[in-house]
């Protein structure tokens, strides 16, 4: 079995980046921490020829909804994974970029579809598991989601303003 | 400008952060470590230092020091010997192989001729390990044939048993297989190649 200090190397950033698009780069720092200290635990167990970056973005994904949880201090919530994740209040802080602080302002299931599709680079099937919804729903979302981030950054002040194509 | 295609998007969004995360990966990962330490997961901590015999690789369990590689051995194969003969919890750590990097330290220096640190012998049995016991009293600049240690060992006509001991021994250095020579007083085959050999019994004699 591989050592887990090469799982950490090869896994870290992406999980890094993950964990700041879904929680800010604040809470990034825990939820990073938590992913690893849980899969640490359970790697031993791991099914061998398993996809590791998909079991470690399962377990991010987790991991930011239990902070999401603990920062609105609110009750269980009721509905699918995704309804956990809050509006936008108080949502990730833009990072360093413009298309940061776009991700941050998409709806939940847009955002999460993009960051898992593209950021995580999990098929649409492992994101549809994620969210809790068929994959061409989980296909769906992360479309509209690049769509938006399209039109959010094509309507900037940073560059003239264009028609809303929707 | 133009409105940004989608595979611009999605180009921006892969790119690592400006600056990149290198620092902040550094420091998560030292907590990490830690943190694991501390909730017991940190099954084996490892890390390498510089010698005058080359690249050493440390690592230790929560009992002891458990494995010392020259580079000759190939470090990252190392590595996954350890995955499977003790635990995959392996990260790189200060724990239990800063103390032991700081003797080796010494010991190169010759400042250092006993080494005071816990080692684990688990990865040694039965017979092996009766003899790596023994080595550990063999002193600084003496040295024992196979014959000798086989004997000390409990099991005088075990001689190429006792040789296959050392040469598979695994904490090489703190564990001093190269204090054992042949009979005839050449030094014999060494894990980390003979003339690493040659150069410790060298400096421990003095010359």
């Amino acid at each position: 079995m591989q050592p887990f200090e090469e799982i950490v190397v090869e896994h870290g950033p992406v999980v890094m980046r993950v964990c700041r698009a879904l929680l800010g780069p604040v809470d990034a720092d825990d939820a990073w921490s938590e992913t690893f200290l849980a899969a640490l635990r359970a790697y031993p167990d791991l099914r061998p020829g398993s996809n590791v970056a998909g079991w470690l973005v399962t377990i991010a994904h987790r991991k930011a909804i239990d902070q999401i949880r603990a920062r609105s201090r609110a009750p269980e919530p009721a509905g699918g994974l995704s309804e956990a994740l809050p509006g936008n209040e108080p949502g990730p802080e833009p990072e360093d970029t413009e298309l940061h602080g776009a991700v941050a302002a998409l709806p939940n299931k847009a955002r999460l579809a993009v960051v898992y599709r593209y950021l995580a680079d999990l098929s649409y099937a492992e994101v549809g598991a994620l969210l809790e919804c068929s994959q061409a729903a989980a296909r769906r979302n992360a479309a509209d989601g690049i769509a938006r981030l399209r039109r959010h950054l094509g309507a900037s002040p940073a560059s003239p303003k264009q028609k809303d194509e929707s | 400008m133009n409105i940004p295609t989608d595979r611009q998007i999605i180009d921006d969004l892969i790119a690592p952060p400006p600056g990149g995360d290198a620092a902040a990966l550094a420091r998560l990962r030292a907590r990490l470590a830690e943190e694991a330490d501390a909730e017991g997961l940190l099954d084996v901590a490892y890390r390498t230092m510089d010698s005058p015999v080359g690249p050493l690789l440390l690592a230790a369990t929560p009992a002891g020091l458990v494995r010392v590689a020259f580079e000759l051995e190939n470090h990252d194969e190392v590595l996954v010997e350890l995955s499977t003969a003790i635990s995959p919890r392996i990260l790189r750590s200060p724990r239990g192989v800063d103390d032991v990097a700081r003797q080796l330290d010494e010991y190169f220096a010759g400042r250092r001729r006993a080494f005071e640190l816990p080692v684990d012998l688990q990865l040694a049995k039965g017979f092996r390990r009766v003899v790596l016991e023994h080595l550990r009293e063999i002193p600084y600049g003496a040295t024992e044939s196979y014959t000798v240690v086989a004997r000390s060992a409990g099991n005088p006509k075990a001689v190429r048993a006792a040789g296959s001991a050392c040469a598979t021994n695994p904490i090489p250095l703190v564990v001093p297989c190269h204090r054992v020579v042949r009979s005839d007083g050449t030094y014999g085959q060494y894990r980390g190649g003979p003339a690493v050999k040659h150069a410790l019994l060298t400096m421990e004699a003095g010359r």
